[in-house]
């Protein structure tokens, strides 16, 4: 045994002191793909979130639009002179308190207005048309438009308050039930996520079974064991989670610049009407980070408990 | 005393000293130091121990035995006939079915999953398949109990590399297991299992896997470490290899354990 201890020479303290290797592989394939398959996983999550936050905040944004307005509607009659029941429309609506003004539609606006219809050069006079009349209205005090409705019925001919309330009511519950089916889509997404980031995690700790058992022999404590591979895993769920959610930011700021490049265009006009400015706020990129976050959080606590089952089954079973 | 001891069985210099039996225990002359106290009791013992897989026929049959402190034994039989299934009873890696298994005196019945790992540090086992891990350098694999302890690498990278020159893997530390032969491999995982100095050596079938010289100068290193104090426990099929020592033999035959001193 002598002779075996003195065949080995000095060795150069330098590579006696390298740095020691991570107990648990850095990376290998299972690792890989775990670190893509989580980052897909966050990427559609995170843009589920990001649609359904654009759609919550574009109806809040259309109902406080619409409640910002009532329209008068005058139509013509025997009898009415049109010009002065505007006018009377006009003055009686802007004596209410809660109104911050009334404008009459003018004839050139409402040619506009038919212009998809009735074509070019129409003659006003020549048809029955209605006009209007806008009154904005503060939306944090909106006027009595009960008394409103029924003095105008009483002082201008022909003369009817729209509100908008049956418009905002369906608007209002379209927007609901947008929302919570979106919602719903974010749940399955957010399920769908957790039990692949849980099967893909085990996949992978599937491959590191062979270290788990040299640890419990060579007398590590089930604590240390599960520290190292929540640890590793930890860091692979936070790489996939930071790509994915990074890319679905990236999403997000590149339709919002598309959006504010396009605001003059009918596209984007069209686009603006629909979801704003396609901005999510910093709600939405909190949920995004709170997605990335739970992703992390669940791949560090799927591995733990994989690493306490194995355990617990190599000491706790009877037999092999 | 016996983890002062083992630190001088690193140091090459001392393995061929001599050790005698004194009052106080094993005393080496020229190291004052270097003293093994004398044990009384089994190390691990066996009464009437079963063993059976799910609803099959028993594996083992009413087995006793016992592994005194520092003694050197064989566990011999046919392939299947239960050694590595008694050799993972010994490591506490299964349960009996029947039976009472005691392990440093205490019951393997009661022994927590807690205690387990401490209990495990002062068995050292060489695995048939070495079970080395192949990321890790053959250094790191031997160090590895250490590591596990939370021990700082300054703490024990001397050890390390003295036990590393005396299994003959002094210019090997760095180099992975793949790239290891299979003498080398067997090498690394006996010094694995000694690192922690543990008062029980449990070797599969350790010679499974080199040629005769090396078997030889295996068996002699394992001979080496029991005159310092562990004691070994050998599973073979290897006659040849028991026939160069007289040593307790237990022969396993059809499940049950027929002990020949």
């Amino acid at each position: 045994m002598t002779e075996i201890a003195e065949r080995a020479p000095a060795l150069p303290a330098r590579t006696a002191r390298r740095a020691l290797t991570p107990i648990v592989p850095a990376q290998n394939v299972a690792g890989t793909a775990l670190v893509v398959v989580i980052a897909i996983m966050t990427f559609l999550s995170c843009l589920t979130l990001g649609a359904v936050t654009l759609v919550r905040d574009s109806s809040v944004a259309w109902q406080t639009e619409i409640s910002r307005e009532a329209t008068i509607q005058i139509k013509p009659g025997d009898g009415v002179d049109m010009d002065t029941a505007l006018v009377a429309a006009q003055g009686l609506a802007a004596g209410f308190a809660g109104v911050r003004s009334a404008s009459i539609v003018d004839e050139d606006a409402t040619a506009r207005l038919l212009e998809p219809w009735l074509g070019t050069g129409l003659d006003l006079d020549e048809l029955p048309v209605p006009r209007l009349v806008i009154v904005t209205i503060d939306p944090t005090s909106p006027p009595d438009f009960a008394t409103m409705r029924t003095l105008l019925a009483e002082q201008v001919p022909g003369a009817a308050l729209d509100d908008h309330r049956t418009w905002a009511d369906r608007l209002v519950a379209m927007a609901r039930t947008t929302v919570a089916i979106g919602l719903a889509i974010l749940g399955l997404m957010l399920a769908a996520t957790v039990l692949t980031v849980v099967f893909a995690t085990r996949g992978a700790m599937d491959g590191n079974g062979h270290i788990i058992e040299v640890l419990h022999f060579v007398g590590a404590e089930a604590r240390f064991i599960a520290r190292e591979f929540r640890r590793h895993f930890l860091v692979t769920g936070l790489k996939g989670a930071a790509i994915g959610g990074a890319a679905a930011i990236v999403v997000f700021v590149g339709f919002s610049v598309w959006s504010s490049a396009n605001l003059a265009t009918p596209q984007g006009d069209q686009a603006a009407a629909l979801f704003g400015n396609f901005a999510i706020g910093l709600t939405g990129y909190l949920g995004v980070a709170l997605v990335a976050a739970t992703v992390t959080i669940l791949t560090g606590a799927t591995t733990h408990f994989t690493v306490a089952a194995y355990l617990s089954e190599l000491d706790g079973r009877q037999h092999a | 005393m016996v983890k002062a001891s083992l630190g001088g069985v690193f140091a090459g210099r001392i393995l061929n000293v001599s050790l005698t039996m004194t009052d106080q225990g094993l005393l080496g002359p020229g190291c004052a130091w270097f003293v093994i106290p004398v044990k009384v009791g089994a190390v691990i013992q066996f009464e009437n121990v079963g063993l059976r897989y799910g609803m099959g026929t028993e594996v083992l049959r009413d087995v006793s035995f016992q592994v005194p402190p520092r003694s050197f034994q064989f566990l011999t039989g046919p392939s299947g006939a239960g050694k590595t299934t008694l050799l993972r009873l010994l490591f506490m890696s299964l349960k009996p079915t029947r039976g009472l298994i005691s392990v440093f005196g205490k019951d393997r019945a009661r022994i927590s999953p807690r205690e387990l790992p401490l209990m495990r540090r002062r068995i050292g086992v060489v695995f048939q398949d070495f079970r080395l891990l192949d990321h890790l350098t053959t250094y790191e694999n031997v160090a590895l109990p250490l590591r596990v302890r939370g021990r700082d690498e300054a703490s024990y990278r001397q050890d390390v590399i003295e036990l590393l020159k005396w299994v003959g893997l002094g210019e090997r530390m760095h180099v992975l297991p793949p790239v290891l032969s299979g003498g080398e491999k067997q090498r690394a995982a006996i010094a694995r299992a000694l690192i922690e100095q543990p008062d029980v050596l449990l070797a599969d079938e350790p010679t499974g896997n080199v040629d005769p010289p090396l078997a030889r100068r295996l068996l002699r290193l394992f001979m080496e470490l029991n005159r310092l104090g562990t004691a070994v426990v050998i599973a073979t099929h290897d006659l040849t290899l028991m026939d160069q020592v007289d040593a307790r033999r237990m022969v396993l035959t059809g499940g049950r354990l027929d002990i020949y001193d």
